[in-house]
C-alpha cells in the first residue's frame, strides 16, 4: 500500500465536504476520482497536497502522514499536485513557469534535464518557451501544468480534472499522454474526473464519491460494468 | 451575516432621547464637581469622542481605513473660525458650518475614494495628513502657521460668576457630542446603517443587491467628515485657535488608535476610546517625569504607547475588545 | 531650452530617489497585499543607522552599505515577527481588511518614537558623497549636481542589480511566482512564506538607499522621510502598484512633472501638485498608467 486515506473528513467551515472518506492506491495504479459537481473531489485533492486541513481522519504516502503538512514539504516528498482549472502562472513565460518546479531541489542541471524530458513529452511546449503562459490554448495550458509538476519529478501525481473545458479531441489526447507517462514515469496518479468513461478506461482502479463519501471502490474494469454504479453515478 | 435590527420605531428613538438626556444632565453634575484641568480633560473627551464617531462610522461601519480624519477636522476649524471671525455669526452657526464644508470636502474625496479599495484610501489620506501644513500655508487667509483665533467669548452672565471659561467649553462640547452621537446612533441604526455593514461584509454581494455601494461610500465618507469636522470645530475652540500644527499626522494616528482600541464598529466604545486618548497623555507625561525629564522623553513617550497600544490591539483584539469577552464567555458557556 | 534640460536631468534625479521608495512599497504590496507606510519608518531607521557609520567613518559609502544591511534585516524582522502574528491573529471579522493598513501605521509610529527616544530630535546632516553645487561650464552654473548625477548612478546600479535579480535568478522568479500566485507557487514547492520574507528584506534594503540619498540633500529627522513615503506612494499608484516596472516610470514622471512645478511655477506648490497628480490618476486611470484595460486585483 502507499497511498492510504482512511476516514478523512474536511470541512469548509460550517459546509462538511468529506465525511470519513477510506480509499488505498498501490503504488504504480492510477485511481480514477470519479463523482459528480460538489461531491468534493477538489476537497480531497486539496486536503491530499497541503493546502487544506482536515477536521479529522489520516493519509500517509509511503506509511508517513501527509495531513497537515505544507504543499512545499510535500513536494519535498514526491507530491505534486496540478490543481483545479490550469494551473498556471499567466504573467510567466513557458520555461519559467517549468523552471519553478524545479527551484526547490536548487540544482539547475537538474531541472534543464526535467524540462528536456517535458519538452519530449510536449513537443508543442517546447516551441512556445519563451512566450507568456498567456498567449497558449487551454490544452496547452493544462500540459504545462501538467509538465511543471513533472519538473519536480513527482512520485505521487495529484490531477484535478485537467478535461476541464477542453475541446473533445484535446480531452481525447490529454487521457492519452496521462497514461503514457505513467508508465514511462512509473508513476502513481490520482485523476480526479468528471469525465467517468475516459477516466476509468486508463485506470487500474477507480473510487466513485457522492455527497462527500466514498460510494463505490474496486477495480476500474468492474465499475465500469457494474449497471447499478453506470446508471446512479457514471451516467450512462 | 449580522442579525437583523429591528426599526428605528419611534417608542426607541424616544427611549434612547431620555437615556441622552440623563447621560447629559449626570455630566453636568460631574462638571460641578471636579477641578479645572478635568472639566477641561472633559471638554477634550468629548471632542474625541466626535472624531471617534466619525471613525467607527467609516472604518467599523463601511470598512475604509483613513486618516484624512485628522484633515477634516481641520477643514471644520478652519470653516468655524472663518465664519465666526468674518460673519459675527452666534457660536451655533459656526459648527453647523463646520460640519457643512467638511462633509462637502468629504464628499469630493470620497469620490475619488470610494471607487478604491483600502490600500489607495489610506495612502491618499494620509498623503494629505502629511501635507496639511504645506496646504493651509499656501492659503493666505487661513492665517499660516500661527492660524487663525477661534474665540467663542465668555460664558452668558446669567451663569454667575464662578462659571469658568474651561467649564463653559466643558458645557458646549459635552452638548455637541451628546447631539452628534445621538444623531450618529440613529443613522447607525436605520436603514444606511445596515447597508453599510453590507458593503463592508461583501461589496459584490451587497451590489449584487441592487445596492449601489460606491455611491453609499461617498456618502459614508460625507458624513464622517461632517462629524470630523465638527470635531475639528471643536478643538479649536478648546484651544482658541486653528492651526495647521494642531491637526497632524499624529492626531490621524491617535484617532485611528483611539478608535481601535475601542471596538472599531461599537459606537458605545468611542466615550472609552476618548477617555483613552486624553489618559495616554498624562501617564506618558508621569512616566516620563519619573524616567528623569528629558526632552525626548516628553516628545516621543506619547507616541511609543499609542503605537504600541495600536499594534497589541490591532493584533489581539482586532475587532474591539468586546469581540474577545464575548467569544471568551462563548467558549465558557460551551463546556 | 537649457532650463528645461535642466529641469528634466534634476527631475531624473528627484525621481530616482522617488524610484526607490516606490519599489519598496510594490515590492511588498505584491507579495502581501498591504501598503507597507512602516516603509517610511524602516527607511529612517536604516537611514539613522547608516548616517552613525557615515559620520563615523566618514564614508558615505560604508554608511550606504550598513543603511541596506540594516533596512533588510528589519524588513525581514518585520515580516517574519509581526505580519506572520499578525495575519494568523486578525483573520476574521470587520478588522480583517482594516487590520494590515492599521497594522503598518501603529509600525511607523513605534519605529519613529524608538528613533526619536533614541537619536532625539535635532536635525542631523550627512555628508554628502558629491559636492551639492552644480556643475560649471566656463562662466554658467547649472542647477545640476554631481551630487544628483551621483544620485541617478547609484539608482540605476540598483535597479540593474534587481532587474537582474528578478529576470534572471531562481530567487527573483520564486518572488514573482509567490507574488502573482501564492498557491501555484506553493504547489511547485517553493516555501512562500520565506519567499515573502526575503521580499521584504530587499524592500527594506531598497528603502534604506532611498533615505540615505534623501538625507544626503536633506536633514534627517524622525519625519524627515515622510514626504518621500508619500511621493513614492504616488509614484506607486501612478504605476498602477502592480508592476515594478510601472514603479520606477511612475516615479520619474512625478520627479520630473514636481521638478517643473518647482521651476516653473514655485516651491510652495509642488505637494499641491504631487497631490493632485494622485487624485487625477485615481480619478481617470485607477489602474496606474500601465494599465490596459485590465481588472485591478486585491
Ligand atoms: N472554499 C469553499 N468554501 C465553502 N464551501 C466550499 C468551498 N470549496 C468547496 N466547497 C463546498 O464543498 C463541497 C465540495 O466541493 P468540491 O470539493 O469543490 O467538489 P468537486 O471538486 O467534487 O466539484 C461543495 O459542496 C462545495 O460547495
Ligand atoms: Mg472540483
Amino acid at each position: 500500500m502507499s497511498l492510504v486515506v482512511s476516514n478523512l473528513s474536511v470541512s469548509h467551515g460550517a459546509i462538511s465536504a468529506l465525511r470519513g472518506i477510506d480509499f488505498s492506491v498501490e503504488v504504480g495504479q492510477l485511481a480514477a476520482v470519479i463523482g459528480a459537481n460538489g461531491a468534493g473531489k477538489t476537497t480531497l485533492l486539496r486536503t491530499l497536497s497541503g493546502l487544506k486541513d482536515a477536521i479529522s481522519g489520516n493519509a500517509t504516502w509511503k506509511d508517513r502522514e501527509i495531513l497537515g503538512k505544507r504543499p512545499d514539504e510535500l513536494v519535498r516528498r514526491g507530491i505534486s499536485h496540478v490543481s483545479e482549472g490550469k494551473s498556471v502562472i499567466p504573467e510567466l513565460s513557458v520555461k519559467e513557469n517549468l523552471i519553478l518546479g524545479g527551484i526547490w531541489r536548487g540544482k539547475k542541471s537538474d531541472t534543464a534535464e526535467a524540462i528536456n524530458e517535458v519538452v519530449e513529452l510536449f513537443p508543442r511546449l517546447g516551441e512556445r518557451m519563451s512566450q507568456s503562459a498567456n498567449t497558449l490554448s487551454g490544452g496547452e495550458r493544462q500540459m504545462l501544468a501538467i509538465g511543471r509538476a513533472l519538473v519536480s519529478r513527482p512520485k505521487l501525481l495529484l490531477l484535478d480534472e485537467p478535461s476541464l473545458g477542453l475541446a473533445p479531441i484535446v480531452i481525447e489526447q490529454i487521457f492519452q499522454t496521462i497514461d503514457q507517462l505513467r508508465h514511462r514515469l512509473g508513476l502513481t496518479v490520482l485523476l480526479v474526473e468528471q469525465n467517468a468513461m475516459s477516466a476509468l478506461e486508463i485506470a487500474d482502479i477507480g473510487v466513485i464519491i457522492n455527497l462527500g463519501e466514498v460510494v463505490a471502490t474496486g477495480p476500474a474494469n468492474e465499475l465500469i460494468n457494474d449497471p447499478a454504479l453506470r446508471a446512479a453515478y457514471l451516467g450512462y | 451575516m449580522a442579525k437583523v435590527v429591528g426599526g428605528n420605531t419611534g417608542s426607541k428613538v424616544r427611549k434612547k432621547l431620555a437615556l441622552f438626556f440623563l447621560i447629559g444632565w449626570i455630566l453636568l453634575i460631574i462638571g460641578d464637581r471636579v477641578d479645572e484641568l478635568r472639566v477641561y480633560q472633559g471638554a477634550q473627551i468629548a471632542m474625541y469622542t466626535i472624531a471617534l464617531a466619525s471613525i467607527v462610522l467609516l472604518t467599523g461601519y463601511s470598512g475604509q481605513v483613513s486618516l484624512g480624519n485628522g484633515a477634516m477636522m481641520a477643514v471644520g476649524g478652519y470653516a468655524a473660525a472663518l465664519t465666526l471671525n468674518n460673519l459675527q455669526t452666534p457660536i451655533w452657526s459656526a459648527f453647523m458650518m463646520a460640519i457643512l464644508v467638511a462633509a462637502l470636502f468629504g464628499a469630493f474625496l470620497g469620490l475619488a475614494a470610494a471607487r478604491l479599495s483600502g490600500p489607495y484610501l489610506a495612502g491618499t489620506t494620509l498623503a494629505l495628513a502629511v501635507g496639511l501644513p504645506a496646504i493651509a500655508n499656501q492659503f493666505s487667509f487661513l492665517g499660516g502657521e500661527p492660524g487663525l483665533l477661534f474665540d467663542v467669548g465668555f460664558p452668558p452672565e446669567r451663569f454667575g460668576e464662578d462659571f469658568t471659561q474651561y467649564k463653559w467649553f466643558f458645557w458646549i462640547a459635552t452638548f455637541i457630542a451628546l447631539i452628534a452621537l445621538f444623531v450618529t446612533s440613529n443613522i447607525l441604526q436605520s436603514r444606511f446603517g445596515r447597508t453599510w455593514r453590507a458593503i463592508r461584509g461583501n461589496s459584490l454581494a451587497a451590489e449584487l443587491s441592487g445596492i449601489n455601494a460606491s455611491q453609499l461610500k461617498v456618502l459614508a465618507f460625507s458624513v464622517s467628515s461632517g462629524l470630523a469636522g465638527l470635531a475639528g470645530a471643536v478643538l479649536a475652540m478648546t484651544i482658541s485657535l486653528v492651526a495647521p500644527g494642531a491637526y497632524t499626522l499624529a492626531l490621524s494616528f491617535a484617532l485611528v488608535t483611539g478608535a481601535v482600541l475601542a471596538g472599531i464598529s461599537s459606537l458605545p466604545g468611542v466615550v472609552l476610546g476618548g477617555f483613552i486618548l486624553v489618559a495616554i497623555p498624562e501617564i506618558a507625561d508621569a512616566l516620563a517625569s519619573s524616567l528623569g525629564s528629558e526632552d525626548k522623553l516628553n516628545s516621543y513617550l506619547p507616541g511609543l504607547i499609542v503605537s504600541v497600544l495600536l499594534i497589541l490591539s490591532v493584533i489581539y483584539t482586532p475587532n474591539g475588545p468586546g469581540e474577545n469577552l464575548r467569544k471568551h464567555f462563548h467558549k465558557k458557556s460551551a463546556h | 531650452m537649457q532650463k528645461a534640460l535642466e529641469t528634466l536631468l534634476i527631475g531624473l534625479s528627484t525621481g530616482s530617489i522617488y524610484a526607490l521608495m516606490s519599489l519598496a512599497l510594490v515590492l511588498v504590496w505584491r507579495s502581501t497585499r498591504v501598503i507597507n507606510f512602516a516603509q517610511a519608518g524602516q527607511a529612517m531607521f536604516s537611514t539613522y543607522i547608516g548616517f552613525e557609520i557615515a559620520t563615523r567613518s566618514q564614508i558615505f559609502w560604508l554608511g550606504l552599505l550598513f543603511a541596506i544591511v540594516a533596512g533588510a534585516l528589519l524588513g525581514a524582522g518585520v515580516d517574519y515577527f509581526f505580519m506572520r502574528v499578525l495575519f494568523k491573529h486578525a483573520n476574521s471579522g470587520p478588522a480583517l481588511v482594516v487590520a494590515p493598513v492599521i497594522a503598518t501605521l501603529g509600525l511607523l509610529g513605534l519605529i519613529r518614537s524608538i528613533v526619536g527616544l533614541t537619536w532625539g530630535g535635532e536635525f542631523k546632516s550627512l555628508t554628502a558623497p558629491a559636492s551639492k553645487n552644480g556643475f560649471t561650464f566656463g562662466e554658467v552654473t547649472i542647477p545640476f549636481s554631481p551630487l544628483d548625477s551621483l544620485t541617478i548612478i547609484t539608482v540605476a546600479v540598483i535597479l540593474i542589480i534587481l532587474a537582474l535579480l528578478f529576470q534572471r535568478t531562481n530567487l527573483g522568479l520564486a518572488l514573482r511566482a509567490s507574488a502573482y500566485s501564492p498557491e501555484i507557487a506553493q504547489l511547485a514547492g517553493i516555501r512562500t512564506a520565506r519567499t515573502r520574507t526575503i521580499g521584504w528584506a530587499i524592500a527594506g534594503g531598497v528603502g534604506g538607499v532611498a533615505g540615505m540619498l534623501v538625507t544626503s540633500y536633506n536633514f534627517l529627522t524622525p519625519y524627515s522621510l515622510d514626504l518621500l513615503l508619500v511621493f513614492g506612494f504616488i509614484a506607486a499608484v501612478i504605476g498602477g502598484l502592480e508592476s515594478m516596472v510601472g514603479a520606477v516610470i511612475g516615479a520619474l514622471v512625478l520627479g520630473i512633472g514636481l521638478t517643473i512645478i518647482l521651476n516653473y511655477v514655485g516651491t510652495s506648490l509642488v505637494f499641491i501638485g504631487g497631490f493632485s497628480v494622485l487624485l487625477l490618476v485615481l480619478l481617470i486611470k485607477p489602474d496606474g498608467i500601465m494599465a490596459r484595460g485590465k481588472v485591478r486585483r486585491g
